[in-house]
């Protein structure tokens, strides 16, 4: 498997039922172990800032942190209504749409992204 | 329901008293966006001190630690004033890898700790989050402003309806872009600014006082 590169699906159900501190501990163990996760939908920004604080606790020689990503469909021509009603469904179920982008930065070199687009460029396997 | 009326009564009670300090205005962003460089300059307009908030590298990662400046004031055109403490936030990153350091040509164990001390930086940055009355979003213009970095900072005020400036940092450099960070942020106020040479800060320092009331 030398260079092969592991992308994990989660589905939004698979962490819905977890609170914050436990959303963020699964993804970081999962990432730790190599794998480029694609989260369906995305994390809140509180979870996000909490991503990121843990990552640094856990940088040391080997594990350098991550890369993150987030696709989201923007809502500003959406109608008042519209955007109300899935503020609510998002506080209520999470933010189902989108998708979340969380690779090893030993694996994943940069993450380039537009508002609709994701370029994902990965580390040279030999220097890894 | 009455734990409702609690929550409106400490949120009043917390509000009050708020008023009555020092607001704390918050320099975050990523590393080497120009934040320290932004924070010595207000001290240098405003106190007369030159580099009060610590040197300038171009190694990401020099500031380290949160530095705090107290009784910053600072006044308008019309003559109103302004009196905050300036926090100046270490770069948010969400990797730090000391081989980057060694590239920039220090020895190991240099990078080594430095890498360290930048990963406690980021965390510290991120649990004063909480603290800020204002922030300042510092980001060079000449960098793609669609990094989740900056999206996830602007996300953590909003969530905590914290009022924000965003600057568009080395507007001196030809390859800077504010259209592309106005695009990035619609919803802020962006001001183009080079904290090194101090181009459009009174500007800045106008806007300051709209978004920091």
């Amino acid at each position: 498997m030398a260079g092969g590169l592991t992308l994990q699906f989660i589905p939004y159900g698979e962490i819905e039922h977890l609170a914050s501190q436990k959303r963020v501990d699964k993804l970081l163990r999962l990432v730790k172990t190599d794998k480029i996760i694609l989260l369906e939908g995305r994390l809140r920004s509180e979870e996000e800032a909490e991503l990121i604080r843990r990552t640094m606790e856990e940088i040391n020689d080997k594990f350098t942190g991550i890369e993150l990503s987030v696709v989201y469909p923007e809502s500003k021509n959406v109608a008042f209504f519209a955007r109300v009603k899935q503020s609510f469904i998002n506080l209520v179920l999470g933010d189902r749409r989108g998708m979340t982008i969380i690779g090893p930065a030993n694996v994943v070199r940069e993450i380039k992204q537009d508002p609709d687009k994701i370029q994902l460029f990965t580390k040279d396997a030999r220097k890894r | 329901m009455a734990g409702i009326f609690k929550k409106i009564a400490e949120k009043l009670f917390k509000n009050f008293f708020k008023k009555r300090k020092d607001m704390k205005l918050g320099l975050y962003g990523p590393p080497n966006g120009g934040k320290t460089t932004l924070a010595n300059r207000i001290c240098e307009d405003w106190l007369n001190e030159k580099d009060a908030m610590g040197t300038v590298s171009s190694i990401a990662h020099e500031t380290r630690e949160v530095q705090i400046k107290n009784s910053v004031v600072i006044e308008s055109k019309n003559g109103k004033k302004l009196t905050f403490n300036l926090v100046d936030t270490p770069g948010i990153a969400t990797k730090i890898d000391y081989e980057d350091f060694i590239k920039e040509g220090m020895d190991e164990k240099d990078a080594k700790v430095r890498a360290k001390e930048a990963t406690k930086g980021v965390i510290d940055s991120i649990k004063w989050l909480d603290d800020m009355d204002a922030v300042v979003v510092v980001l060079d213009a000449t960098k793609d402003p669609y990094s989740q970095v900056n999206i996830t900072i602007v996300g953590n005020l909003e969530a905590r309806k914290t009022p924000v400036l965003v600057v568009a940092n080395k507007i001196d450099l030809k390859k800077a872009d504010i259209k592309k960070i106005q695009a990035a942020f619609p919803q802020y106020k962006v001001i183009g600014i080079s904290a090194m040479k101090g181009q459009n800060i009174e500007e800045f320092y106008e806007t300051l006082f709209e978004v920091a009331r």
